[in-house]
């Protein structure tokens, strides 16, 4: 945080502000020094934002035009592909900016994991994050609902069965979750009323993100703590405005690439025929990004279990901060710490593909062993990883190896004060 | 400071929290219970199906409460399957004599107890139900025999109101 007082230079700009200082939050915001080594992984945080706001955009519009429900669902998701001016663009951005959004949070998500993000002080941020995570699986779920395709119809039968699994009240819960006997009519219009919902929540949960990151400042790629502001610092505008920016655009040519030449491929052809109780299409998976959990649920031969270990996956992530034992955050100067990290990034890609393959045979074997390993990492490896790893001298300044530094830190300081 | 002891204040806060407790119990519970299934889907509650022109070995699905269950009239070789399993050899043991009163009918509810997707006929190693969703294996009587369900297809209440009319709920 800025520690300078702020005061508007025109007076209009100083009555207004000592009113509601909205003026100093601009103000905080602009001069918001950032560490100056923050690389591209660091520019996600900017894009998910984007891809929020074009969700809630985007969103807004197909609701204009959406009829929730049973009967009529689907005929309108057709309508407005085929009839609505540029409704066919607003729903393919809509529906592959859902896909975006998970590629930018596992980009993000996998940027904290490297660099230690999570850890101390930054505990609060990774566990807002972790919210924010489990909305957009809610929100995600329930507007894949939302078209009443085949695939609509009958992941949202599996999933709301997950808590099926739950003894005692397990029935109940899902007879209340779907106000019938069956995924119908009220669970499709009770569906759309929180796929409404959600993504202000995500977004009011986005200022609190942002809020808990603006008290410790943000990590960077040496996982040092900065002084600041310092030479160590730049101010978030122009700086890194302008690289956010940049990194942007490049997201929104994959982004446009999607949209305009293979909208479907992410999507499954069974989602366009209209939902059918009757029949359950031959091979039921969910989108992509929901692929290594679903490898999880189905790896455990007990219902039970299966939905335990999948939730287990997920929320095992806000422990993070206290099963990472390491001082070190960077893993940048924690050398077993790196491969152990390239070793989870391969083990969820493995989950994720078998999570999309039948469940036998040698799938159901390799889902197995990489759900077993995925454990292994948080509960086993990384608390015993950070007592026993050797870890690399850290520098005392992001300044200080560019320019030669030395481990002193007498000199090291003598040196930074002979730059100012 | 002395120990504390309870006084007129302290009552009056108990009382408050305890009243208060209640009417915010009192007007959340319309807005949950809201969600429950409604008159109008109650009022579904049964259903009747003419199965005269059922061969033995065919099934028909019909949807009760939005869900398909399955009517099969069984063949002889089904029925003798079904009745010599040995109930140890189940993971959810329940003889076919109570699952099917009158043998050549089996009625069901067509909902694998997984993760209710409905499973397929003549399928799977049991020559019953095979579910393609996750694999779980059903006999002849529909009874769970391998694979990640955990329970039997569900018997639903239903009665032969005639002899060619059975019904559901």
């Amino acid at each position: 945080m800025s520690d300078h007082e702020y005061t508007p230079k025109s007076k209009a700009g100083k009555w207004f502000n000592d009113r509601l200082p909205l003026l100093t939050l601009a103000n905080h915001l602009t001069d918001y020094p950032t560490p100056k080594n923050l690389n591209y992984w660091w520019t996600f945080g900017g894009i998910l934002t984007f891809c929020l706001i074009t969700q809630i955009v985007t969103g807004l519009t197909l609701a204009m035009h959406y009829i929730a429900h049973a009967d009529m669902a689907f005929e309108s998701v057709e309508h407005i592909m085929r009839d609505v001016n540029y409704g066919w663009l607003i729903r393919y951005i809509h529906a592959n900016g859902a896909s975006m959004f998970f590629l930018a949070v596992y980009i993000h998500i996998f940027r904290s994991l490297f660099y230690g993000s999570y850890k101390a002080p930054r505990e609060i941020i990774w566990i807002i994050g972790i919210i924010i995570y489990l909305l957009m699986m809610a929100a995600a779920f329930m507007g894949y609902v939302l078209p009443w395709g085949q695939m609509s119809f009958w992941g949202a039968t599996v999933i709301t069965n997950l808590f099926s699994a739950i003894p005692l009240v397990g029935e109940g819960i899902v007879t209340w979750l779907w106000g019938g006997y069956s995924v119908d009519n009220p669970t499709l219009t009770r569906f759309f009323t929180l796929h409404y919902l959600i993504p202000f929540l995500i977004l009011g949960l986005v200022v609190l993100h942002i809020w808990a990151l603006h008290v410790p400042g943000n990590n960077n790629p040496v996982g040092i703590d900065v002084k600041k502001p310092s030479k160590d610092t730049v101010p978030f505008h122009p700086y890194i405005v302008i690289k956010d920016t940049f990194a942007l655009l490049m997201f929104m040519i994959v982004f446009a690439f999607f949209v305009f030449y293979t909208p479907n491929i992410l999507g499954h052809a069974d989602n366009y025929i209209e939902a059918d109780p009757l029949v359950t299409p031959a091979h039921i998976v969910p989108e992509w990004y929901l692929l290594p959990f679903y490898a999880i649920l189905r790896s455990v031969p007990d219902k039970l279990l299966g939905v335990i270990a999948m939730l287990s996956a997920i929320l095992i992530l806000a422990a993070l901060p206290w099963l990472d034992t390491s001082k070190i955050r960077s893993a940048v100067f924690r050398p077993l710490y790196k491969q152990f990290y390239w070793i989870l990034v391969a083990d969820v890609l493995i989950l994720g593909y078998v999570g999309a393959m039948p469940a036998e045979g040698l799938y159901l074997l390799v889902a197995r062993v990489a759900t077993a390993y995925y454990f292994l990492h948080f509960l086993v490896i990384l608390p015993v990883l950070g007592l026993k790893e050797k870890t690399l001298p850290i520098p005392l300044s992001i300044t200080e190896p560019i320019l030669g530094g030395t481990a002193n830190l007498a000199t090291a300081r003598n040196k930074e004060s002979s730059i100012k | 400071m002395s120990e504390k002891k309870t006084n007129r204040r302290d009552f009056l806060f108990t009382a408050t929290y305890a009243v208060g407790a209640v009417g915010v119990g009192a007007t959340v519970w319309p807005m949950i219970d809201q969600m429950n299934p409604d008159a109008s889907v109650k009022a579904l509650a049964s259903t009747e199906v003419d199965v005269s022109s059922l061969t033995p070995g065919r099934t028909i699905t019909v949807l009760w409460r939005g869900k398909p269950v399955f009517i099969r009239r069984r063949t002889e070789d089904e029925i003798a399957d079904a009745r010599s399993v040995k109930l140890d050899d189940l993971k959810d043991p329940e003889k076919d004599e109570d699952r099917a009163k009158n043998p050549e009918w089996l009625v069901m509810l067509g909902v694998c107890t997984h993760l209710g997707c409905v499973p397929l006929n003549d399928k799977g190693d049991y020559n019953g139900w095979f579910c393609p969703c996750h694999g779980s294996h059903y006999d002849t009587s529909g009874r769970i025999r391998k694979g990640p369900a955990p329970t039997n297809m569900e018997v639903p209440k239903y009665e032969f109101v005639n002899a060619n009319t059975i019904k559901i709920g």
